[in-house]
């Protein structure tokens, strides 16, 4: 049944119109939503979810299940709060903005059962300022599901309550980090918060508070709805669920599709991309978004589940593949990459706000025939420097992870421009 | 306590305490930058990283920063490891590469933790080759310079200024490795407490522009340790001099008292001793006369005629004040207050004695978790109050991240937890006050409004305490909420204080702390200048009574102690005195209107030559030492004084100290408030300069060739040297804080006992007056102020520049005077038919025109008020009266 294989697309039509309320409920919206609240709770919610085996969709891959069970319930009268992250700024990456312009419900609807898990009664959405159709889609979506009851006070005759802010950012990649994304929501700076305390116990204005991906909340209502094995059916692989992949670059169709988790790589290029362009060849690939490590076409066979892809050396991240031609510098994509990471520090933490700027100054020194080969070691001592645990978020690490994997698979083209120079 | 292992070696450390902290507590060397004990942590620098292992298995480890790491019971790190050396050293490598690495040019040379903590790291060779960032830079205003191309954005500048002192015009601009700190425009700082950006700036980006304008490296300062000279707070403080010019005045940590921090009056207010009008030569009749001629006229003064009197000074030491009296003799001597200041700073000694209830320490202050404060705007009367106040305003949001299991260093999310915690301080002034903004209710009424307020919360503690009669409702509602607040802490602080010059206020104050159930409650009373507390506790008559002893011709000398009369009591008042006076002697520093009316005029030494004792509100004795010696002829007012006594025995201070503390049980222990001149380590005498002081041989070769020698100190333990030990120095003789490799103030780390604790060996100065006792109920209550129609009453305000007599003269503090203008309530303005900016005249009520000057509208001011900066001379003219009329200045008469 097509409907079931690709529930979080289901709704989304090749004139690429909005779904409003009313089609979203006649594909059997908002279901997953009345099954809640009727018959379970907070903690079955948290249950389902967590035996369904969903890992968060925006990039760490952190079961959603356990992340909601870990927000501690004992005190109701204690304010929660719901975050959608809807801050897609991952270079490369826009399979949220499809979730959220041509679907919206989908994710309110999800927000709403994510809410009643934790018992949050106000929500918002912090969505990327530039997403200017999405703003107004969820502002008609927001409005059509208060007038029918989906939110508000006493939602579908329950004692559930629950308001929903839409919150645009002002344009910073670093407010796609939950904790930064919490500050900018608070009107400070977008800097990320130490942990711990984690969100969830010290959030938004210092109330528990749980972060979820937009992809993440979209798949809730129909493990609700359709149940917990129906969903772990869904996957091929080791991680449950569908997933929203996708490839950019010199492919013959750059897109997004929904394919079951643990679809290999190849099936995504070859088939779904419909492989290279004519006269291009596949030199590699970042397969989860710019601050995943480069794999080769001897990786295609790789799955994507968090942990294959981790296995073979880079991550999963959003599952949006960027693929290297053979007629593109990758020294020069690098620095194109690393420009925008630079750009994008908070400016917090030293390695980050300093590092990434001269990785930048090194690949355009090498570039434009001034680099020197002790560069490279430079470069290299540079990734371990920004690497995970030593910076205070996970900006710089992400990174210089298509540096790192640059310096090792695609060296000679670095030597290349150094020994241009030399002569 | 937590035993971990550093290194292999076993450590006890405090348990809940972050690794930096208690690596830096044990005396062990780790790089840090955004780290500050008084700021807590904020994981930004990278710098303090570590390795820390599993387990002994564990070989290899992970890298963790130090000031993020809760200590923990047998945790295993290393600060040695290769790995966190590379790291360290990498890190710093990348906070240079936009560094300028102008230390030559730059002030923060010499003592910058920026260096310092390069050179621990190791990091040596640059391998950035690309262009620097570079920023524009920022006029702050006369007291702090910007230099923003040295800044490697540890943060501090801002969590200091902002989130520790409660300043708004201090922010983060732009983002990556253009983050820029400076204001939104040019334009002074407008935070009381911008001068510590200098010390919490581990680099030069914010150095200060009043020791720029006379700049010395750090190492070729002489130093001495001193006490502030510009409130009663009595914060320590490090002056540095050369060539016989003060340059600058420090923080001198007291971990009791002032911790790592200082009020811009307090370090920018040093500029009156190089002052021109500075006294340098006796003067007889207007004539400079040498040393021994005014000796000797002061000696047949004394012999002649009729007996002398003496008029102290809370500006004068204990030893000074305690000469002059033993001179007169005591019927002879007064305290040269006004009489109102007389009998509040009285009844402060007495309730301090006999009241029962601990006068605390500022350290105490920010632990107390319920605050009332009557009738003081703190920024204004004793500045760094307001600092520890607002850090006590905090301790609800401590409590509730202590349930969240959040500690206390982690500062941003106790922080962030800061909306959730009400505050329990609570202000009630004659208008808003600048800490308005940590308050959970605040309350403007006049003095006897605030006293009545003051009252009823008593009541409302206790029963037995006098209410007052014909309470309005709003402020019966407001005394319930406070009396609730303050009677469910476990160590609520009422403070109050001399500012409102209302007796009642204090009484009422008074019984509020009475009233207060708990057991670790605190009273606290701020009082107007360094020594008001030692001068009400030596004791004496008041100003007025040695007006009638010369006007009842019972004597005819009057010899002046430090002390412009003229800011004190009425002009023409103490002109008539004056004149009838057949002599008068003045020993004073600066020259003022007093000092222009003596016969003869003794040059005195400042704060910053001289020595002596003041006590502090809290009742602490606290000595400070020369740091420089006085240009001859100039000496300390003890010198002069005890120079024309028949029979000295005090020709040596220790000894004069000594005496005053055996004729005052209150100030016995003032002997043990430093160790006398005898003290010496390993033999020698404690060397006020560095020893890498430059010059000495040459300094003087424009005046000799041949180097001079060192002027000798026999009063102090300190030479006027570089040689001797500073190795082992108890605290309060520690002229310069310094340790190998730690040539910046943060060298304190390896003084304290936890950083930011306190200091070894204890911190400095000597507690005088403990609790004891118990004093009856006030009942005293006054009736609710009722402006009367066409009638204002002069409310005098403090201001933190302007009120002070000395700081004003310092041309920083100059630049930052409040507008000449009057305050009105706005109603009472709009009656008058003037704006803000519009002229106005005050007039006697007899019509006698005092004064025309712009209004400027307060509108927390009570009706009927009439607000001026206390202590400005420009408005000595007004002290004649208390109330006055005002009327607009006609347009063809405008100012």
């Amino acid at each position: 049944m097509e409907t079931l294989a690709k529930p979080l697309t289901k709704n989304i039509r090749p004139d690429r119109a909005f779904t409003t309320l009313a089609d979203y409920e006649s594909t059997g919206g908002y279901q997953g939503l009345r099954k809640a609240l009727a018959e379970l709770q907070p903690k079955d919610v948290q249950q389902w979810v967590k035996d369904a085996g969903l890992r968060g969709r925006g990039g760490a891959g952190f079961g959603t299940g356990l992340k909601w069970s870990l927000v501690p319930l004992d005190d109701l009268s204690q304010t929660r709060y719901l975050v959608a992250n809807a801050d897609e700024m991952e270079p490369g990456t826009f399979k949220d903005r499809m979730l959220l312009e041509q679907d919206p419900h989908q994710l309110i609807e999800g927000m709403i059962i994510a809410a009643y898990a934790i018992q949050a009664q106000k929500a918002y959405i912090f969505l990327r300022g530039e997403y200017h159709v999405a703003k107004f889609r969820l502002e008609q979506a927001l409005l059509e599901a208060k007038s029918k009851g989906y939110l508000g006070e006493h939602i579908l005759n329950s004692a559930f309550n629950l308001e929903i802010v839409l919150h645009t950012g002002a344009g910073r990649y670093i407010c796609g980090e939950e904790t930064a994304l919490l500050n900018a929501l608070e009107g400070k700076r977008a800097t990320p918060r130490a942990k711990p305390p984690f969100p969830l116990v010290s959030g938004l204005w210092g109330k528990p508070t749980v972060v979820n991906n937009v992809e993440t909340l979209c798949n809730v209502p129909h493990i609700l709805h359709y149940g917990v094995e129906w969903y772990q059916g869904l996957a091929r692989g080791v991680d449950k669920g569908t997933k929203l992949f996708g490839a950019g670059g010199r492919v013959k169709h750059p897109g997004l599709w929904e394919l079951p988790m643990g679809t290999p790589i190849r099936e995504i290029i070859e088939q779904h991309a419909g492989g290279m362009r004519d006269g291009y060849k596949l030199r590699g690939f970042l397969p989860g978004g710019a601050s995943t490590d480069f794999l080769l076409p001897e990786h295609l066979d790789v799955v994507m589940d968090f942990e294959a892809v981790a296995k073979a050396g880079s991550r999963m991240g959003t599952g949006v593949i960027i693929v290297l031609d053979d007629k593109t510098c990758p020294v020069r994509m690098v620095l194109n990459l690393e420009q925008f990471f630079a750009q994008e520090s908070c400016g917090w933490c030293t390695p980050c706000r300093d590092g990434l700027p001269w990785t930048v100054t090194l690949l355009k020194d090498i570039i434009a025939g001034k680099g020197r080969i002790e560069d490279l070691d430079t470069l290299a001592g540079l990734t371990r420097m920004l690497g995970p645990g030593n910076t205070f978020c996970a900006l710089a690490p992400g990174a210089v992870e298509p540096l790192q994997s640059a310096l090792k698979y695609f060296r000679a083209d670095f030597e290349r421009y150094i020994a241009m120079e030399r002569a | 306590m937590a035993r971990i292992e550093i290194d292999g070696q076993p450590y006890d450390v405090l348990d809940g305490n972050n690794l930096l902290s208690a690596c830096l507590s044990l005396g062990l060397d780790l790089p840090y930058f955004c780290w500050h004990p008084a700021l807590g942590s904020a994981g930004a620098c990278r710098q303090c990283a570590v390795i820390q292992y599993k387990d002994a298995e564990d070989k290899r480890g992970r890298l963790v920063m130090a000031c993020m790491t809760p200590v923990a019971d047998a945790m295993r790190i290393s600060i040695a490891a290769e790995q966190a050396r590379q790291f360290r050293s990498d890190n710093i490598e990348l906070l240079m590469t936009n560094h300028p690495h102008d230390c030559p040019v730059c002030e923060e040379g010499g003592e910058c933790h920026l260096q310092d903590m390069t050179v621990m790291t190791g990091h040596t060779f640059r391998r950035y080759r690309g262009l620097k960032r570079t920023h524009n830079n920022q006029n702050l205003g006369p007291f702090i310079n910007h230099e923003m191309n040295r800044c490697i954005a540890c943060y501090r500048c801002v969590r200091f200024y902002d989130d520790y002192a409660g300043g708004k015009d201090l922010q983060v601009f732009g983002m990556h490795n253009n983050v820029y700190f400076g204001r939104f425009e040019d334009g002074a700082l407008e935070n009381e407490f911008s001068g510590n950006l200098v010390e919490v700036c581990p680099t030069g980006v914010f150095t200060d522009k009043t020791f720029s304008a006379h700049y010395a490296r750090k190492w070729d300062l002489q130093t001495a340790p001193s006490v502030c000279a510009h409130c009663g707070l009595g914060c320590n403080t490090a002056p540095g001099e050369r060539y016989g010019e003060l340059r600058r005045v420090i923080n001198r940590y007291n971990g009791e008292v002032n911790g790592y921090f200082l009020c811009d009056r307090g370090r920018f207010g040093y500029g009156f001793v190089n002052s021109p009008k500075r006294i340098l030569k006796p003067r007889l009749d207007d004539q400079e006369i040498s040393a021994d001629a005014a000796e000797s006229h002061f000696r047949q003064l004394l012999k002649a005629g009729k007996p002398a009197i003496g008029i102290g000074s809370p500006r004068a030491s204990l030893e000074a004040n305690f000469a002059l009296r033993t001179l007169v003799g005591e019927e002879n001597f007064f305290l040269g207050l006004e009489d109102t200041e007389h009998i509040l700073l009285n009844t402060i000694v007495e309730l301090m004695r006999h009241g029962g209830i601990h006068s605390p320490s500022l350290r105490e202050v920010e632990q107390a978790d319920a605050v009332l404060i009557l009738g003081e705007d703190v920024t204004h009367s004793a500045p760094r109050l307001a600092l520890s106040l607002r850090q006590a305003a905090r301790n609800a949001s401590f409590d509730l991240a202590g349930s969240l299991h959040i500690l206390p260093w982690q500062d941003a999310a106790v922080r962030n937890l800061e909306n959730q915690a009400k505050s329990s301080v609570f202000i009630a002034s004659i208008c808003a006050t600048r800490l308005d903004d940590v308050a959970a209710n605040t309350y403007r009424g006049s003095p006897e409004d605030i006293a009545r307020l003051g009252f009823a919360i008593a009541h409302c503690l206790d029963e037995s305490a006098p209410a007052p009669a014909a309470l309005g409702d709003a402020e019966q509602a407001l005394a319930v909420i406070i009396a609730d607040n303050l009677k469910q802490a476990k160590r609520p602080l009422i403070v109050s204080g001399t500012s409102c010059a209302s007796l009642d206020v204090i009484q009422a104050a008074y019984n509020v702390a009475k009233a207060l159930p708990a057991t670790d409650k605190q009273l606290m009373f701020t009082v107007p200048e360094c020594n008001s507390l030692g001068l009400a506790i030596m004791g004496g008559a008041s100003l007025q009574q040695a007006f009638e002893r010369i006007g009842t011709g019972l004597a005819d000398s009057v010899i002046i102690l430090e002390n412009d009369l003229y800011r004190r009591v009425p002009g023409p008042e103490l002109d008539r005195f004056l004149e009838t006076a057949a002599h008068v002697v003045v020993i004073d520093s600066l020259e003022n209107k007093t000092t222009a009316q003596a016969e003869l005029q003794l040059p005195a030494a400042t704060f910053a030559e001289s020595e002596g004792t003041w006590v502090n509100n809290e009742g602490r004795g606290q000595r400070y030492f020369p740091v420089y010696p006085a240009t001859d002829p100039v000496r300390g007012s003890w010198q002069w004084l005890t120079s024309v006594m028949e029979n000295s025995q005090w020709r040596h201070h220790d000894a004069l100290t000594a005496a005053c503390a055996s004729a005052f049980p209150d100030l016995a222990a003032i002997v043990q408030a430093a160790p006398g001149a005898d003290y010496t380590v390993k033999g020698s005498k404690i060397p006020r300069q560095p020893h890498r002081y430059s010059g000495r041989t040459a300094m003087h070769a424009d005046i000799k060739v041949s180097e001079p020698g060192q002027p000798h100190d026999p009063e102090t333990p300190f030479a006027f040297s570089m040689e001797g030990d500073t190795g082992h120095v108890p605290p309060a003789l520690l002229p310069v804080i310094w340790a190998p490799g730690w040539n910046s103030n943060q060298a304190i780390n390896k003084f304290q006992q936890q950083t930011g604790g306190h200091l070894r060996d204890g911190d400095p100065g000597v507690r005088l007056i403990e609790a004891a006792g118990t004093l009856d109920w006030f009942g005293d209550i006054p009736p609710t102020f009722r402006p009367e129609q066409g009638r204002w009453r002069i409310m005098p305000l403090p201001h933190i520049f302007g009120t002070e007599e000395l700081s004003g003269q310092s041309p920083a503090i100059a630049e930052r005077l409040p507008a000449f203008c009057v305050l009105l309530n706005f109603l009472d303005a709009e009656t008058l038919g003037v704006d803000s900016g519009d002229p106005v005249e005050i007039s006697s009520l007899l019509g006698i025109s005092i004064l025309k000057i712009p209004v400027q509208i307060e509108p927390t001011l009570p009706r009927g008020l009439l607000g001026i900066t206390a202590g400005l001379p420009a408005f000595q003219s007004m002290k004649t009266w208390t109330q006055v009329t005002v009327k607009k200045v006609n347009q063809e008469d405008r100012l």
